[in-house]
């Protein structure tokens, strides 16, 4: 099977290409397609589906006789790190507040890096979160919770 | 000459002490920000924007064409002084920029590079003063076919002049598109693609979608490849250029701006094709080509030139007709849209003071990047030897802060989330994100102007084809697509690229 594929990058988005045109496409069917003079909402999307997952069984084909660029492995380690890191702020912004998910962001992105050090890391924690405090929230008054509901606010 | 005073009225928009102060402040941000590696002027833009909506829109604009100018021009120094280009249209200036750099002559090459962008801005400025009535005049005539046909254009022309994969770059196209026109049907009421989501029922932010791809994704990235990041400085000195290095430089610099004046107008022109075209110029024009490569001050001084009048002509048409013909301009009509200003042709007649306004504080940007630029040099350096590891957390932090404080939502940062993931996904499988931030921002107008033509024309696609300028667009549009397909013109342009 892996030998046929001469092009990994191109088929692996062709694949791409092709489930999210499908995807769009079984969708749409819930949508009124209408006439081209009449369009209903699921005209557009329709058609776009269609052109969509078109383009990508061309690239899944064209990956099977045209050579090309091997596809490099994943960065799992740093990609989930700084993925949960965002996720986790945006869990903790309200429950927690601000200062806490901004330093959560920080201790838990910044083990993404292979030059982390904890010294550096926290003080840029305690660092960002002071600084968001004052600039933002003190600052130019955007409206988010120092603390949150979790300290009773 | 009407157009003068229409520049007085324009710097009188300016020259009031709010509006001077940010444009102030979004150059040096944009500088502060785009010096950083590996942050371009997408990137920076996305993540200054949040700053810039509480302000009215005017100033808003004035503040975000700053940002642009200053990234654009820090991701120049950072070419320059640790070759690591942070987006595309740079790339070429690392080339004899860093070369000089390495030489002891970093300064002079930053000299130059600022000197020629400024001259490149003041003539473009006055280009776009004088070109855009004129095409908003006739983009006041178009109907929705042509609209339709322009945007198809666009689109092309942005996949045909982008390096990488043809078939990724239009599937990205189409994809943009779909994530375009997620959110409520504005015709039917109907939530399309919301999973029934409410906080979909408004589609997806665009901000959301840029700092995902361009922010987050981009992180990853750069992680990935942390180790290959060496960062080696000596100190810059000798700003000033040599009364010889100025004669090298007089013609590249002129040729850079015309040649970046007309190709920025392009859709999917703009700053990285300009400085692609004047590099190569330049090499064809030198009494001692074998320099360029080594540190020849006119690789500097062209493409230079050239990145920046393109990057200023390219708001030609998203001024006169609400089109992004690059990434920026997207973002740039994102924000206009969030003004609550409907980019378009009307923008120059209904609110003359936003449209010249805008385009004089180009100006006095360009102004600003000169005087700001060269005496804090010594402030840049310091923020480019800024380690990653210490500096990606708080990109994290301005993204999350970013993106939470749009719609006070934690919603948005799950998307942001998600759009990161696919954001390096995209990066791993050689898919450009860029052609999709234009479909994204495309797709709602697009169906709409569709929607239109079509029911005007009964239901006859002919409609398309049969009134002339309609049909010159779709007919350009596949001219563009044949050649780029045609094997032997696709090697050149792989050529092109790999120079």
């Amino acid at each position: 099977m892996q030998s046929l594929i001469r092009n990994p990058k191109e088929f692996w988005a062709g694949v791409m290409f092709t489930v999210l045109g499908v995807i769009a496409l079984v969708i749409g069917q819930d949508y009124t397609m209408g006439t081209a003079g009449k369009m209903g909402p699921g005209y557009f999307p329709t058609a776009l589906g269609g052109i969509l997952t078109v383009l990508g069984l061309i690239a899944v084909v064209r990956s099977f006789i045209k050579g090309g660029e091997t596809l490099d492995k994943f960065a799992l380690k740093p990609a989930f790190l700084v993925l949960f890191s965002v996720f986790l702020f945006g869990i903790l912004m309200r429950t927690a507040g601000m200062v806490i998910a901004v330093m959560a962001l920080v201790i838990v992105g910044g083990l993404a890096s292979n030059k982390y050090t904890w010294k550096a890391n926290l003080a840029l924690a305690i660092g960002g979160a002071l600084f968001c405090s004052i600039v933002f929230v003190k600052g130019l008054g955007v409206p988010m919770p120092l603390f949150g509901t979790w300290f009773g606010n | 000459m009407e157009v003068f005073s229409n520049l007085a009225l324009g710097f009188d928009t300016v020259f009031t002490v709010t509006n001077l102060l940010y444009c102030l402040a979004g150059v040096f941000l944009g500088t502060a920000v785009g010096v950083l590696p590996g942050l371009g002027p997408v990137a920076t833009i996305a993540m200054l924007l949040p700053a810039t909506f509480a302000l009215p829109p005017i100033t808003s604009l004035i503040m975000l064409a700053g940002i642009y100018y200053g990234a654009q021009y820090g991701g120049s120094t950072t070419a320059i002084l640790v070759n690591l280009p942070g987006e595309s249209s740079s790339v070429v200036t690392a080339l004899d920029g860093y070369q000089m750099a390495r030489k002891g002559q970093a300064g002079k090459a930053l000299a130059v590079a600022a000197l020629g962008s400024f001259f490149a801005g003041t003539v473009s400025t006055f280009l776009i003063a004088f070109a855009a009535p004129p095409l908003a005049e006739v983009a006041l005539k178009f109907g929705p076919a042509e609209y339709f046909s322009l945007m198809v254009l666009g689109l092309v022309a942005s996949v045909v002049l982008a390096n990488g994969s043809l078939l990724r770059a239009i599937s990205m196209i189409i994809l943009g598109l779909l994530f375009g026109i997620v959110g409520t049907d504005v015709n039917s009421g109907v939530p399309r693609y919301t999973f029934d989501i409410p906080d979909m029922a408004d589609g997806i932010n665009f901000v959301v979608v840029a700092m995902g791809m361009f922010g987050i994704g981009e992180i990853i990235v750069n992680l990935e490849n942390e180790d290959t990041r060496t960062v080696m400085m000596k100190k810059v000195t000798g700003l000033m250029p040599t009364k010889e290095d100025f004669k090298r430089c007089v013609w590249p610099v002129l040729r850079g701006t015309g040649l970046g004046s007309i190709l920025g107008i392009l859709p999917g022109g703009g700053a990285m094709l300009s400085s692609f075209a004047s590099y190569s110029l330049e090499k064809k024009m030198a009494k001692n080509p074998e320099e360029f490569g080594h540190g020849a001050i006119q690789g500097v001084a062209g493409p230079e030139s050239a990145n920046n009048a393109g990057a200023q002509t390219s708001f030609i048409p998203m001024l006169t007709l609400g089109i992004p013909s690059n990434p920026v301009m997207a973002l740039m009509i994102g924000a206009m849209i969030i003004q609550g200003i409907q980019p378009g042709p009307a923008v120059m007649t209904e609110q003359p003071e936003l449209f010249w306004g805008l385009i004089a504080s180009m100006w006095v940007g360009n102004f600003f990047l000169v005087v700001l630029n060269l005496p804090m040099i010594g402030l840049w350096v310091r923020m480019i030897m800024v380690p990653y590891n210490m500096l990606f957390p708080a990109i994290l932090i301005f993204c999350a802060i970013g993106v939470f404080s749009l719609n006070n939502s934690n919603f948005d940062v799950y998307m942001m989330v998600i759009f990161g993931l696919f954001g390096y996904i995209c990066a791993k499988l050689g898919a450009e994100p860029a052609p999709m931030l234009l479909g994204f921002i495309l797709g709602p107008m697009m169906e709409e102007y569709l929607r239109r033509a079509l029911l005007l024309s009964r239901s006859d696609p002919m409609v398309f084809l049969e009134r002339p300028i309609s049909a010159a667009m779709l007919i350009l549009s596949a001219v563009a697509l044949a050649m780029v397909m045609l094997p032997a013109l696709r090697k050149k342009r792989e050529e092109a690229f790999v120079e």
